[in-house]
């Protein structure tokens, strides 16, 4: 009988065994996505207990703050989430909100230090002692006058602005229209769930990274890029830009059947002619396409201190039946003519566009796009400040001095001259007009564009969707309005 | 040294385990930091102390470290119960002293435990009756859809807790009896010899009985631990590996049939195999609505719990738990619904991590070790499968609950012996524990 008895012992310990290797796998081996698991809300309330740190614009107003709440039937304290400014920063600022279980934008992506969890030695040791924890305050980038000015140039339509400073990165202000009051959706679960359904406006994406949109004739800068950079372009190559040409098959027309038969790149460019740049596109064929859209960006995550499931890549993207993805500009699925002027299935983000406007902007230079500033500690140390980074080189300083010029003349005399400003500061841009609804005349409306034209310290990128007009008259006010800001405020300060 | 004193050595380090849990908790709560602590220490030192008094008068050659090691479980699970509420480590103390009680009644009275082999079938009439019982009206009470518990006016009876006992007494004693003649067998069926049918039959019984207990009781932890006590039990009066392999696959289809027909069995088993799905777990999509629970929420918020634990867990009152307190005075914990019953141990894990939850493991693995020695040094068969009948159950019911919190297998509402909030679970594993300790005294009491 012993041997049986010893037997069963052997039992019991592969039995005990395998209970210490299920407790490793959840509490070890497998416990990051429990913790992440949306169910599981312990960190929520845990989080509840800490006064989060504030979340400031650059010049120091409150964007969010904590504030103590004391709960009426248990009595507990707790600290909630309030936004001074309303919808005005919601897209960039996001929400935070144990009740509901919501944590968006920057709340979510500096979560740590907001929480107060990312800790540095020297105020550990100051937490043990004192106890109480108090997050760190985000200071970000975002200047109130520009983002303000994006929001009343906007003035309601839907849409997205978004403005960098393209020597360092700065977002200066994004902005996504239909927006919604982080407020009251903290107070009215309703409202916020509402929200929620709201498919066809979808208030709760912010269109500045998440949302889709055809670039039209904006993206001609990439193109033009790819043409002065490669060398084989200067700005007075003459091409052919007449009327109704044939591409893959089909014939593409000017706007407004206008017709360049031989004019330099820089006269294609200020009118904005189809035919010129499907020419030059596929004269530079798919893989060199390809290069340059790599290098400003196109095919990844933005390099942006947000949630990296709060934006899209921006790219050549095929429809599935299922899902669609993004492809290579060397597909065979690319029809690089089209491409080159931004059509074919190109779906860019206005922060993308953004991006090239300020490229060109800082020399070639592409800056990486970053929202904060600087964090602090609650005894005001600094605990991390951000440096301007470089994102990758796009192109060199001459290429991109010819293609300012050449940006400088569809301000002052092409299809942008709806965004010139006033007391000689010169303006670079691009014009976009993307259309829709053919029948109704509906378009995206773009520009991008950056001011002062010989030292750019604003690029801007604006969309208003839906709209019937031309992107100059419709967008290149709006961009007016808020690079004018951007250089009263000192921008870059 | 002498078993007795290597048994009140052994008893310190519990004592001082609790003091020092009790003073973590103060100090979460931070208020002050009083003698309190060391007044439970001193108070639980006090009880292990009469504990060990009576086991040095009744049975003063038994194993020195059964005792000790059910001090030290039940330490731990005093300061998880004081964290979650002081008036469940009050009523647990209370329970303690009682248990302590029946204990000490217990070696005093079966001096000869061998008289239990008179009354088997009494006892083990008692002991289905007390596994039916829960399922009549009036008396019977559901806890989470499973029958499990008597309610007869203001107390609440978990009648499996001293079933299990019964059943390993009986088993012993009548395995003891048939054992040549399962061992020699009678007639061949396809090649396996089996014993006759009058010896068959009362083990055919059994079975039914372990059946009849997951459709009548609908819990499949319980059957499993007493099927599996029956089928160690079996192995070790028989010797032959055939009988509980021929059990494991009869059981086994018979909980996938019940498994499959019987509701509350089927949405533990579900729960088991999809804990987050949103559905099973009763995600309130439209917050803030507070959440209903669902029949996963309990699993997926043990899994929950002890990932919040990690390595090193988050120390004594730590975790998060949700305590409320009705107007009522009854105190529920939403985030970690049943902390102090089945729970516990997602809760220990929590507090204490994967090292603390691993040692109280090893704890229980060293209690039945020491139960399994007991019987390999006792002198007569009956002796020897009463030990082995003993520590198996305990070593299952222990394996039942622990490998419901840890998803090994569903998880049903059994209690871990000596930690878990309940005075019939404390009651009769002191029991169990007194038996235990008594066939050690007769084994190893110089001749």
């Amino acid at each position: 009988m012993n041997t049986q008895i010893r037997n069963l012992f052997l039992v019991t310990v592969l039995l005990f065994g395998l209970l210490i290797a299920f407790t490793s796998r959840w509490t070890v081996f497998g416990d990051e996505s429990l913790r992440d698991n949306a169910l599981n809300r312990r960190d929520l309330i845990r989080s509840e207990r800490v006064p989060r740190g504030r979340i400031l614009a650059a010049d120091g107003s409150v964007l969010a703050r904590s504030v103590q709440q004391r709960s009426r039937d248990t009595n507990v304290k707790s600290y909630k989430r309030r936004y001074p400014k309303g919808q005005a920063y919601v897209a960039p600022v996001g929400f935070s909100d144990t009740t509901l279980g919501q944590l968006s934008g920057l709340e979510r992506s500096q979560n740590d230090w907001l929480a107060g969890k990312a800790v540095k030695l020297a105020t550990a040791v100051d937490k043990l002692i004192k106890g109480d924890q108090r997050g760190d305050d985000v200071r970000t980038t975002l200047e109130p006058s520009v983002q303000q000015a994006a929001i009343n140039g906007l003035a309601g339509r839907a849409g997205s602005v978004v403005a960098l400073d393209p020597s360092t990165g700065k977002v200066l202000a994004m902005v996504s229209v239909p927006s919604w009051d982080p407020n009251k959706a903290r107070t009215s679960p309703d409202y916020f769930s509402k929200l929620n359904q709201l498919s066809r406006t979808h208030p709760l994406t912010n269109r500045a990274t998440q949302d889709a949109y055809v670039p039209g004739s904006t993206f001609k800068v990439v193109t033009a890029a790819a043409a002065l950079d490669s060398g084989k372009y200067t700005p007075d190559t003459i091409i052919d830009g007449s009327n109704a040409q044939s591409f893959s098959g089909h014939v593409l027309n000017n706007s407004g059947g206008e017709s360049y038969p031989s004019a330099p790149l820089r006269t294609q460019l200020t009118h904005s002619v189809n035919t010129a740049f499907a020419n030059v596109a596929s004269d530079l064929g798919k893989a060199t396409m390809d290069r340059y859209m790599k290098r400003f960006g196109f095919g990844d995550l933005p390099p942006l201190d947000y949630p990296a499931d709060q934006m899209r890549p921006s790219g050549e993207f095929l429809a599935g039946k299922k899902r669609g993805r993004f492809i290579p500009a060397t597909s065979r699925f690319v029809d690089v003519a089209r491409l080159g002027i931004g059509q074919d299935k190109l779906q860019v983000t206005p922060l993308q566009m953004a991006m090239v406007a300020a490229t060109v902007a800082n020399g070639g230079r592409l800056m990486k796009p970053h929202l904060v500033d600087r964090v602090v500690d609650a005894d005001g140390r600094v605990q991390k400040t951000v440096d301007p980074q470089l994102y990758r080189r796009v192109m060199s300083s001459g290429a991109a001095s010819d293609l300012r010029s050449m940006m400088g003349d569809v301000v002052n005399e092409g299809t942008g001259t709806a965004a010139a400003l006033s007391g000689g500061v010169q303006v670079g841009g691009k014009t976009g007009t993307a259309e829709l609804n053919i029948a109704k005349g509906l378009n995206d409306l773009w520009f991008i564009g950056f001011a002062p034209l010989s030292s750019p310290k604003v690029a801007v990128a604006v969309v208003v969707e839906n709209t019937q007009g031309f992107g100059g008259p419709v967008a290149g006010p709006i961009a007016k309005q808020v690079m004018q800001a951007a250089l009263q405020s000192g921008a870059g300060r | 040294m002498k078993p007795r004193t290597r048994e009140a050595l052994a008893l310190l380090p519990s004592a001082l385990l609790i003091t020092a849990g009790f003073t973590a908790i103060f100090l979460k709560r931070s208020d002050f930091v009083g003698n309190t602590s060391l007044i439970y220490g001193g108070a639980f030192l006090a009880l292990c102390l009469v504990g060990h008094l009576v086991i040095r008068f009744t049975a003063r050659n038994a194993d020195p470290f059964l005792f000790p090691l059910v001090a030290l479980v039940a330490c731990f699970g005093l300061v998880e119960l004081y964290r979650i509420d002081e008036s469940f480590a009050r009523s647990q103390a209370l329970w303690f002293v009682i248990g302590l009680g029946l204990f000490a009644a217990t070696m005093f009275a079966l001096r000869d435990y061998h008289q239990l082999e008179r009354y088997r079938y009494t006892i083990a009439l008692g002991a289905i009756v007390l596994l039916i019982l829960p399922r009549f009206p009036l008396i019977g009470q559901a806890t989470n859809g499973a029958y499990l518990s008597i309610k007869i006016g203001p107390l609440s009876f978990q009648a499996a807790e001293f079933a299990k006992i019964g059943i390993v007494i009986f088993l012993a004693s009548y395995l003891r009896d048939t054992r040549q003649v399962l061992i020699h067998g009678g007639r061949k069926v396809l090649g396996v010899s089996l014993p006759p049918l009058r010896h068959l039959g009362p083990l055919l019984a059994i079975w039914g009985t372990a059946m009849l207990l997951l459709i009548f009781i609908r819990d499949l932890g319980s059957s499993l631990m007493f099927f599996g006590a029956f089928l160690a039990l079996i192995y070790v009066a028989t010797g032959k590996l055939r009988f509980p392999l021929i059990g494991i696959g009869a059981f086994a289809a018979g909980a996938y049939l019940v498994g499959s027909k019987v509701g509350h069995v089927q949405d533990r088993v579900a729960a088991w195999r999809h804990p987050f799905d949103p559905i099973l777990f009763g995600a309130a999509d439209v917050t803030p609505r507070p959440p209903e629970y669902g029949t996963s929420y309990q699993l997926a918020q043990s899994l929950f719990a002890q990932a919040d634990g990690g390595l090193f867990g988050r120390g004594f009152g730590q975790a998060e738990i949700g305590t409320t307190i009705s107007s009522g005075g009854d105190v529920t914990t939403p985030l970690l619904p049943a902390s102090q019953t089945d729970m516990i141990y997602a809760l220990i894990t929590n507090e204490t991590g994967l090292l603390g939850a691993s040692a109280i493991i090893l704890a229980y693995l060293l209690f039945v070790h020491r139960g399994f020695r007991v019987a390999i040094l006792a002198r007569d068969p009956f002796s020897k499968l009463l030990a082995t009948g003993l520590t198996a159950v305990f070593a299952l019911q222990v394996f039942v609950i622990v490998g419901g919190v840890t998803k090994v297998i569903p998880l049903t509402g059994v209690t871990l012996p000596f930690v878990s909030y309940g005075g019939s679970s404390i009651m009769a594993n002191f029991v169990l524990l007194a038996l235990l300790l008594r066939v050690s005294e007769d084994a190893r009491r110089p001749t």
